[in-house]
């Protein structure tokens, strides 16, 4: 009996670990990349490098593009959490506090959001954008983003808003607060960790957006982190340790953010599977 | 009686959330099933009504036919490698210690990547002269393999980064899913004295089974718009054979500007997507919930 479980928890252990290296050995093999010549990076992709070369990462952090990328995506998905926090909240608000008449009718009219595959719209938003002058403007991304993230925001928010007591409004009401007024004062800041999950999510899902910039910018003095990284490597499609230092340069605030979030993250994701 | 401002209320949160959404999701939609029916290349007013005739092309096209199987063959991937992958990941893990938090922060790591940095990873580890590929062949002796130009094994790197990228998340699902599975009842289990193999099969996972069908539902919704990933790996090629439909979309309707034949590809990508969604929905997940 002893015998058997010390062999399933080292086989336990084993698998885990393979499964593991299988994760990290393509980011390890990232990082070390930068820091190797061409030659070193061609003859062993995954060893250390045998002298540490910075020179790739102080070109990159030393040009201009680099800054602007990543200044251009911090805007943009600033701006689609908190336009999507303030919008989402409200409504949530609306729906979970005030009967109305249609009230369940929009909900489920906001509801479909959740099945629309982006892609679809993608076609005619690129006239729409155009019609509204935003080619080019980062609002023609930040509003499309705010939007498709309205359904999933909504129902978070709503779910969350049902379960604070109602006694809280009565009492305010009591006390000459309307609903407008209890909002702001009581609703949003008792919400910090599901507006906290919601922003986080958004501002994952915004910043990683590839296909939308793609479509919506032109200039590259505008492009986002993503539009940069592939307009970097078609300018240096040979040197691999300049492409891998950039993306390393790219991922490593995601991953750090990552760290600090994830509880956030997994909070959306579980809640998300679980009421959705 | 003093008013409660619910009015006020009403008008003043609803509209943004509700005008944004229809102006950026639903109108452009709608757009698409209109604009599927002209041909137009986007310049000048939109008269040339053609009837079904883009769908017609588009199901014609053997590129097209190319990319759905594709996706369908993402889809096979998703539910039978990963999804089993993440579920035994998840039994494995879902007890809170600290070196399971580990692992699960880990593997729950390459979600959070963009897929465009993703892909350039692998594209570098794929990479004929440079990574993995050229390593093998090196020390075989062999000519280097250029798999991501490749048309018959191109299509099995994309299916591998997007197994190494989701596998995660769904494991996360079936944590949370097992975690709420209450404690007593797999004690109770074990000292009926089944053995742990049974404890999974007749308690766990008829317990987080709800949870495993919502996740298949997302494996083939997320397998259905795969675009970013194949981008910096293949980017479709070689000879259009690794599109998915939304770099089909992508590339034939947008980059080209036919607008009209773009739409209607985005026509058909939404009805699958909502389609398989409802009916999945129905089948497996409003029906039978216990088993």
């Amino acid at each position: 009996m002893k015998r058997s479980s010390l062999l399933s928890q080292l086989l336990r252990a084993a698998f885990l670990t393979f499964i593991a290296a299988l994760v990290i050995l393509p980011l390890l093999a990232t990082f070390l990349g930068g820091f190797k010549t061409l030659g070193e990076l061609r003859a062993a992709p995954f060893g250390f490098p045998s002298h540490w070369s910075f020179d790739v990462f102080i070109d990159i952090l030393t040009g201009p593009v680099f800054w602007t990328y990543l200044r251009n995506s911090l805007v943009i998905s600033l701006s689609a959490v908190v336009l999507t926090l303030l919008c989402a909240s409200m409504a949530a608000y609306v729906f979970a506090q005030i009967r109305f008449f249609g009230s369940r009718y929009l909900q489920s009219y906001m509801l479909l959001g959740m099945m629309f595959p982006f892609a679809t719209a993608i076609v005619p938003l690129f006239f729409q954008i155009n019609r509204f002058g935003l080619l080019d403007n980062p609002l023609g991304i930040i509003l499309p983003q705010t939007a498709f993230s309205m359904a999933f925001a909504v129902i978070l928010l709503r779910s969350f808003f049902q379960q604070l007591p109602k006694e809280l409004f009565e009492a305010a009401y009591v006390d000459g607060c309307g609903y407008v007024g209890f909002f702001f004062r009581f609703t949003l800041p008792l919400s910090t960790p599901i507006l906290a999950t919601v922003g986080t999510f958004v501002f994952v899902q915004s910043w990683n957006n590839y296909l939308l910039p793609l479509v919506v910018l032109n200039e590259q003095s505008l492009f986002t982190w993503p539009l940069g990284i592939m307009q970097f490597r078609g300018e240096f499609i040979v040197e691999w340790n300049r492409i891998l230092a950039f993306v390393s340069l790219t991922i490593l605030p995601a991953l750090v953010f990552f760290t600090f979030t994830q509880k956030y993250i997994v909070a959306g994701l579980t809640r998300g599977s679980v009421k959705g | 009686m003093r008013s409660d401002g619910s009015l006020t209320a009403l008008m003043l949160f609803l509209p943004p959330a509700v005008l944004l959404f229809s102006l950026f999701v639903i109108w452009p939609i709608f757009t698409a099933v209109d604009l599927s029916f002209y041909k137009w290349n986007g310049y000048g007013d939109v008269t040339n009504f053609v009837g079904f005739d883009n769908y017609g092309i588009l199901l014609k096209n053997s590129i097209f036919h190319q990319s759905l199987f594709n996706s369908f063959k993402l889809l096979l991937a998703s539910i039978f490698l990963q999804i089993p992958l993440a579920l035994v990941l998840a039994l494995l893990l879902y007890r809170k210690t600290s070196a399971n938090t580990a692992f699960r922060l880990i593997f729950f790591a390459p979600y959070i990547l963009a897929e465009i940095a993703t892909g350039l990873i692998w594209s570098f580890i794929f990479d004929g002269d440079y990574g993995v590929s050229a390593m093998v062949a090196d020390k075989l002796g062999s000519e280097p393999f250029y798999i991501l130009a490749d048309k018959q094994w191109a299509f099995w790197t994309i299916i591998t980064v997007v197994v190494w990228k989701y596998f995660g998340y769904h494991m996360m699902i079936f944590i949370a899913a097992l975690q709420a599975v209450p404690t007593d009842l797999i004690e109770a289990a074990e000292i009926d004295g089944a053995s742990p193999l049974k404890t999974i099969w007749y308690v766990k996972l008829p317990m987080i089974l709800h949870a495993i069908k919502l996740s298949v539902l997302f494996a083939i919704t997320g397998a259905l718009q795969v675009f970013d990933i194949i981008i910096p790996l293949t980017n479709g090629g070689p000879s259009n054979s690794t599109h998915s439909i939304v770099s089909f979309l992508y590339t034939f309707g947008l980059a080209r500007m036919n607008v009209g034949f773009g739409a209607a590809v985005g026509v058909v990508l939404f009805i699958l997507c909502v389609g398989t969604a409802f009916s999945y929905k129905r089948l497996a997940i409003d029906k039978g919930g216990q088993l």
